[in-house]
């Protein structure tokens, strides 16, 4: 990664535009022929340094749900109830913590009824409690990082 | 739902990342026998009523370097939180803050608020600035760090809507959402884009 790569990924976290050559349009702000930004944003999902480049999608405006759930499971049958959970297709993300609740995911559904299903069938599954920590005001949302 | 058929499949088109081509708009439009010109005046429309929360690059944290993640959890009294969660969501280090349920007595903690860093000990002073800014209203925290990233997908909507039926308890059944991917739909981007990696 290069000055360059750095200073298109700050600039480019948001406000690519929507016309006929966006990549142009882009790429002349940054200094920079179409076809290079081109390239170099392929370089960059190849390695991994963009986990991708496009529209990003809010959930909850397609009629959709998100939330956040934990489960404490002891050490030895975590990877059990990992896949388990992870075999869910609503789980969206899923980390381990440090911490007595130690299993923290996040389930995007299509629908807010689907929420209580998935999470009673995740309960059912792993046998643990699913703790549902539920949004209830967002504050801010929106990091920019700095490359 | 604020999307119709046309607008459902520009999202299943474009989910997994813009064509790589001079003109990827027309590209989506040849793909789904729309005009350019209705793929354009959609996505702009979805963007300006805030289905599209934003077109653009998604860096992998971790990739750029930021290993630490850290999500820590505050106890602040319920008649202050709102105001609490403002003053620290205006941080701009920080980049998520929700106000979530306590669930006494394993969780006390209302506040979360999602904390990158490169190191362990840059997340531990980005806490302990907060922790100066909530001043009194911080009765207890935590930070709860990632050591695994065990699934990173986002929410990615099925080609086709799921049949409106019900099950016996009046539930829809099987998923509404496909296989995995990068994150699409980042849904909240909460613990995730962080990627947590070891340590």
């Amino acid at each position: 990664m290069d000055d360059v790569d750095r200073r298109l990924i700050n600039a480019l976290q948001g406000g690519f535009p929507v016309c006929e050559r966006p990549y142009a349009e882009a790429a002349a702000r940054l200094g920079l022929g179409e076809n290079e930004l081109i390239e170099r944003l392929r370089r960059l999902l190849a390695r991994g340094v963009l986990s991708r480049f496009g529209p990003m999608y809010r959930a909850e405006r397609l009629g959709g749900a998100v939330t956040l759930a934990a489960l404490r499971v002891p050490a030895a049958d975590v990877e059990r109830v990992a896949a388990a959970v992870n075999g869910f297709p609503e789980v969206a993300h899923h980390y381990e913590r440090e911490h007595a609740l130690n299993l923290w995911f996040v389930l995007a559904t299509e629908t807010p009824a689907r929420v209580e299903a998935v999470l009673g069938e995740i309960e059912r599954r792993t046998g643990y409690p699913v703790y549902h920590l539920p949004k209830l005001e967002e504050f801010y949302v929106g990091l920019r990082l700095r490359a | 739902m604020s999307v119709d058929a046309a607008d459902r499949a520009i999202i299943v088109a474009t989910q997994a990342g813009l064509p790589l081509v001079p003109r990827p708009y027309h590209m989506i439009a040849a793909r789904l026998g729309l005009a350019p010109e209705e793929v354009m005046r959609r996505i702009a429309r979805m963007q300006a009523e805030g289905v599209i929360r934003r077109i653009g690059a998604v860096p992998n944290h971790y990739a750029l370097g930021y290993r630490a993640n850290g999500m820590s959890v505050w106890n602040v009294p319920d008649a202050r939180a709102r105001a609490a969660g403002r003053r620290v969501g205006a941080v701009d280090f920080v980049s998520h803050c929700y106000l979530r349920p306590r669930r006494p007595p394993e969780w006390p903690y209302n506040l979360f608020v999602m904390v990158h860093g490169r190191s362990r000990a840059e997340v531990e002073r980005r806490v302990g600035e907060i922790a100066r800014l909530l001043g009194d209203d911080d009765h207890g925290h935590e930070v709860l760090y990632s050591t695994r990233i065990l699934k990173k997908t986002g929410l990615r909507l099925a080609a086709e809507p799921q049949p409106e039926s019900t099950d016996e308890r009046g539930r829809r059944p099987g998923p509404g959402v496909a296989g995995p991917g990068s994150a699409a739909v980042a849904p909240d981007e909460r613990p995730g884009r962080a990627g947590g990696g070891r340590g």
